[in-house]
């Protein structure tokens, strides 16, 4: 018998529109064409006829009405939870909606928007994250169209202890104005507890959406981000998960103290190298015995916020924020204190409180400046306790149903004793065997290469090394066959180079394949990371010539003098100038290969 | 041989003069340590790579390796530095090392804790000094040990510039070092060949050691090579030659053993090169090369006979050796406080216990002898028993620095019970790789000990040489002390017994690997028998002998003569 006769599969697509389907392809990243895919699948979803693609024109009469942009700036995740909660409810409302990431979003398209709703984070010093560094450059520079069809609104979220608290909402909002765009209603600038001025801000955009809404109800177009399986346990329902290991990775001699954990997690927490663990932490009981007494209360008054009752000191261990001053606590702390001194701060230009503020905790100002406090009036001053995130420090493939972290215990000296980081503290005084809140706070934009082949490059100094002991663990159990490059710095190699073992293991192994190393203090000049990247910098330039994938993970810093070495770099053996290297890192930014996670 | 070389032996050959992969070792910031066989060329080099073994399991669990440093032991013939060398070698070990200086039973320094980093800048600073590394460990000839005798000083001063120039004349040629540590250019083509020691040296270590009657300080029999001046009417004439000995064992290996030096023969003062060219190249030529356990002098001399390598020596010096000349030795220890040579100039000799100069709070010996080394116009000499002597003190100059050691609470060092001033201890724990068992910092404890129970017995003030080692190689010399402890495992030692007090008889083990409840209840016991039965003013190791106690064991005669 001879051979069968091979038959190609069955076209589902004619020539041309193969054709056309390849010229629309061509050239997109993963992000565009999973968008397209979703499309599509929506299209399909809805049973339009085969043929019915929407025209420009029939778009332009039938659905720019109604049709609503939502865009997200992310650095943590909470912008993009608002966003897509603010997305299901327009969609709630008949809208048509597309919710985009910023680094996904077309920004040609802008001049073409006529809803916008926009909710971004503030990092740092009044920085955007790092996934809308690209469209707030583009909004703020010179090549941003006329905007006079545009509506909008803004959301944003920061953290009011630092001085430039939400100053990306303020500026995009500010902006859009500038161009012609017409406010739909007020900014929203949400602090830590989000929910506080998120809730009521997406009503309104409800109410205006409704009010906005056509007599043609649009239907739901699909959005070029998958809706996310909702986990059992998120931020609001942690997982009480149990502490195997506790263990001190810095040498004694080191004054400072970075704890390796293993967590034991629930199966269904999953999480990929690059995510981040929140662990909700409790209040140190000694500091909560110290602020009561100091307050002259017993600790057991009865205090009821909302629909909440509990007693003073589980409100003050469990729900408050005490390690972290805001300014509305000072202002309300300093009319009950009645100090000159606390007025003339509050009065003080912004940088002179935030760096009074940010070198005190509660109970330093409470002892500076002492003042009678009703329990009641003194937890609803206070801010609630918000989780801390962890990069997470492991590999499921590696290590299974665990979670390792690196903590830095933050211990400093105030001007009235010891300051402890309540989550590092929390966590360096729980033994093996103790119960951690826990959930997993996703980073999509700090993700491995999905091409194993690819090289990576590794920026972590001090604890910023934790997600890439993840990636390391992750590339290993692959078996990738890309190379892995990791930069590493402390001040002492002898106490203070986490993991030194496991990195010189990885070496031999050849799962690590080159490690450079700055400790700043073993020298006569201070050496650090970004002096090591530049010493290298022709490899480095080469690696990602060659489509290596640049990772940066630490201080917010070291993150700008790696960025500025990494230009610098690109000027010098790229054969740019200032402004393509910028173009340069901006598109590997867009493309997923230089991914940064600062804090 | 038809056994296989050592991997040692091939190392040495494929080093390139003792270079390796040194650099790049040096290099490596990954690690605080070296490759393996670049730590075992650098023993060469006057260093020893360690770590501080009281770290290792915690720093295990904190995922960081081992805190690896440096010990760095200087070539220092006879143990003589200038008070400027002295200031140099404390500045580098309050800088790079752990605040302490170690004066060793081979009358050199050692400075321990540096950082392989600061391993360069210090051994550069130390050459600047005029003082060198090269050789102070390795397979090749270690410091040149010489009496500290300051009294007989012109016999002394005729003696050691022997020692230095055999020193010298036994250095390796490999520009190595200084290539290394010294930023010398390499010569290509430049001729490297070693014309004493050939490509992979010595299969062993080798010790060198000069005495002088009647002091036999340097413990001259347990040295593989050894010379003991012949003075006749004050006049140096010559020496008697002396090879073989060794301290060194295994536990559980009965091939090994000490040994004392056999008397040779004498030789005249211009045969000093000529005759230790001969026995170091006999020993280079016979040693055992292929189980470094079996590889001394001391195994090759019992391997070919006496006689034999007596005979090997003497064709290759060219002529007989003549008879040797009678001598004896009185002690081996040192005299303490002030003493007046023969020129007028008064040497003061501190008891350094375990030869650490440490600052404590009670005794400020670092900063104590920083202070005297500033204004000292005399020198300095380490003693055989990890003592110093200030040498060469004009009499004027004695109140200030009787003064000086008053104020650094360093002029009590002689209280307690008499035996104390003879005690020895090698390093050990925390930092030496072969410590079995605590030496050094054992040692405090352990004198007090014995010195309750001879107190006990009325013999607080009886000379008695105790030395505690913390395994069997034997830095502190342990097999020619009358009590020695010889580590077998944490708290746990051999006891040794019935050596004489004047290091011409071995010890011998009395009781095998036991704690400090079962030593201390033996001594008790040996003691009370010590202080009913002791004839006249019998020595302790003399007694237990004499009583059978223990065996007689291997002894030179009292007076070696021809």
């Amino acid at each position: 018998m001879s051979a069968q006769p091979i038959f190609p599969p069955l076209p589902l697509l004619d020539a041309e529109r193969s054709a056309l389907l390849a010229r629309l392809t061509d050239g997109l990243d993963a992000s565009a064409l999973h968008w397209i895919s979703g499309y599509a699948a929506g299209l399909a979803a809805r049973g339009a006829p085969a043929l019915a693609v929407v025209s420009a024109k029939d778009r332009d009469v039938d659905v720019a009405p109604t049709r609503v942009t939502v865009l997200y700036g992310s650095q943590t995740g909470n912008a993009k939870r608002e966003a897509e909660r603010l997305a299901e409810a327009l969609r709630g409302e008949g809208a048509d909606v597309r919710l985009v990431r910023a680094d996904a979003y077309p920004t040609r398209e802008l001049a073409d928007e006529r809803v916008l709703f926009v909710v971004i984070s503030t990092q740092g010093e009044g920085e955007p994250p790092d996934d809308a560094r690209g469209f707030v450059e583009f909004v703020s520079g010179r090549r941003a169209p006329k905007l006079e069809h545009l509506q909008f609104a803004v959301l944003g979220l920061g953290d009011s202890s630092y001085p430039q608290f939400n100053a990306m909402g303020r500026i995009l909002d500010a902006r859009f104005e500038a161009l012609g765009a017409k406010r739909l209603f007020a900014r929203g600038e949400a602090d830590v507890d989000v929910a506080t001025v998120a809730a009521p801000w997406l009503v309104q955009a409800r109410e205006q959406v409704r009010a906005l809404k056509s007599a043609n109800a649009a239907s739901v177009v699909p959005t070029a981000v998958a809706t996310a399986s909702h986990a059992a346990w998120h931020k609001e329902q942690p997982y009480a998960a149990e502490l195997i290991v506790n263990q001190r990775i810095t040498a004694r001699e080191s004054t400072q103290d970075v704890r390796h954990l293993e967590i034991a997690l629930d199966p269904s927490l999953a999480y990929e190298p690059g995510d981040a663990l929140g662990v909700k932490p409790r209040n140190a009981a000694a500091v909560v015995e110290r602020l009561v007494a100091r307050l002259g209360w017993s600790g057991h008054e009865s205090v009821r916020i909302g629909d909440e009752i509990r007693s003073a000191h589980d409100w003050l261990e469990g729900h408050r924020e005490l390690t972290r001053l805001h300014r509305g606590f000072v202002q309300q702390h300093a009319v009950r204190a009645k100090s000159s001194v606390l007025d003339a701060l509050l009065a003080a230009d912004a940088p002179a409180f935030n760096d009074w503020l940010t070198a005190r905790q509660v109970d330093d100002v409470l002892a500076e400046f002492p003042a009678e406090w009703a329990p009641g009036e003194f937890v609803a001053a206070l801010r609630p306790l918000a989780p801390r995130l962890y990069s997470i420090a492991s590999s499921r493939k590696v290590v299974g149903d665990e979670a390792h972290l690196a903590v830095a215990v933050f211990d400093a000296q105030g001007p009235f004793g010891v300051q402890r980081g309540v989550a590092s503290g929390f966590l360096a005084d729980a033994a093996a065997g103790a119960s951690v809140p826990v959930y997993v706070e996703a980073n999509e934009r700090f993700r491995l290469p999905q091409d194993a082949s690819r090289d990576v490059i590794m920026i972590g100094p001090g604890t910023g090394v934790a997600p890439f002991r993840g990636f390391v663990q992750e590339r290993s159990a692959v078996g990738a066959a890309g190379r892995n490059w990791l930069f590493f710095g402390a001040r002492h190699a002898r106490s203070q180079f986490l993991y030194q073992l496991e990195w010189q293991a990885a070496l031999k192994a050849g799962t690590l394949h080159r490690l450079d190393l700055a400790f700043s203090r073993d020298t006569a000049e201070r050496v650090y990371v970004q002096q090591r990247l530049r010493e290298q910098g022709r490899e480095v330039y080469t690696w990602l010539d060659g489509g290596a994938h640049f990772y940066v993970c630490g201080a917010i810093a070291m993150g700008k003098s790696v960025h500025a070495a990494l230009r610098d770099i690109v000027i010098e053996h790229g054969g740019r100038d200032a402004e393509a290297a910028d173009d340069y890192l901006n598109e590997l930014q867009r493309a997923g290969r230089y991914a940064r996670d600062v804090y | 041989m038809s056994e296989p070389l050592s991997s040692v032996e091939t190392l040495k050959r494929e080093s390139r003069g003792l270079r390796g992969t040194l650099r790049e070792s040096l290099d490596d910031a990954v690690t605080g340590a070296l490759r393996e066989s670049d730590a075992q060329l650098l023993k060469f080099h006057g260093s020893y790579q360690q770590d501080d073994r009281d770290l290792r399991e915690e720093r295990r669990l904190q995922k960081l390796e081992p805190a690896y440093s440096f010990m760095i032991r200087t070539r220092l013939p006879g143990g003589v530095a200038t008070p400027a060398q002295w200031l140099a070698l404390d500045a580098l070990a309050t800088r790079y090392g752990n605040h302490t200086l170690r004066l060793t039973t081979r009358q050199a320094f050692q400075i321990h804790g540096i950082l392989k980093q600061d391993l360069k800048p210090t051994i550069a600073a130390i050459n600047q000094t005029l003082i060198d590394t090269i050789a102070a460990c390795g397979d090749v000839n270690r410091n040149v040990m010489v009496s500290a005798n300051p009294v007989e000083s012109q016999a002394h001063a005729e003696v050691q510039a022997d020692a230095i120039v055999l020193s010298e004349h036994l250095l390796p040629h490999t520009r190595a070092y200084h290539e290394i540590w010294l930023d010398e250019q390499q010569v290509v083509g430049a001729d490297e060949s070693e014309p004493v020691y050939g490509p992979t040296y010595l299969p062993r270590k080798f010790k060198t050691g000069f005495a002088i009657p009647p002091i036999n300080d340097v413990d001259v029999f347990s040295q593989d090579l050894g010379f003991v001046a012949i003075l006749e009417a004050g006049e140096l004439v010559g020496y008697n030659l002396l090879a073989g000995g060794g301290m060194g064992t295994t536990h559980g290996d009965a091939r090994t053993y000490p040994r004392l030096a056999d008397v040779l023969g004498f030789i005249r003062k211009d045969q000093v090169i000529a005759a230790a060219t001969a026995v170091l190249t006999a020993q280079r030529d016979h040693g055992n090369r292929s189980d470094r356990k079996l590889s001394r002098l001391k195994y090759t001399i019992d391997r070919l006979g006496v006689d034999a390598f007596k005979h090997e020596v003497e064709l290759r010096i060219g002529e007989a050796l003549q008879p040797a000349r009678s001598f004896r030795f009185q002690h081996n220890g040192d005299r303490f406080g002030w003493i007046e040579g023969i020129d007028g100039r008064w040497h003061h000799t501190l008891r350094i216990e375990s030869g650490r100069l440490r600052d404590s709070e009670s005794i400020r010996g670092l900063s104590g002898l920083r202070a005297i080394a500033a204004e000292h116009r005399g020198d300095f000499r380490l003693t055989p028993n990890q003592n110093l002597i200030i040498a060469n003190v004009a009499a004027e100059d004695r109140a200030r620095i009787d003064a000086l050691l008053v104020e650094h609470g360093l002029h009590e060092q002689l209280r307690g019970a008499t035996f104390r001033r003879f005690a020895l201890a090698c390093v050990s724990l925390p930092t030496c790789t072969l410590a079995m068992a605590e030496a050094e910092r054992y040692l405090p404890t352990l004198m007090d000990r014995v010195e309750a129970l001879l107190t006990k017995h009325g013999l607080r003030d009886e000379p008695i040489l105790l030395r505690v080692s913390g395994c069997p190689n034997g830095c502190s010399r342990p097999y020619l002390g009358e009590i020695a402890l010889v580590g077998k495992a944490p708290g746990r030692y051999n006891l040794m017994l019935g050596a004489d007090f004047e290091g011409r008889r071995l010890n011998r083990l009395h009781r095998e690997n036991i704690d400090e409840v079962a030593i201390l209840s033996e001594l008790d016991a040996l003691f009370a028998r010590f202080a009913a039965e002791r004839e006249g003013d019998e020595h302790f190791g003399d007694f237990v002998v004499r009583t059978g106690i223990v065996r007689a064991p291997q002894t030179i005669a009292a007076e070696v003569s021809a």
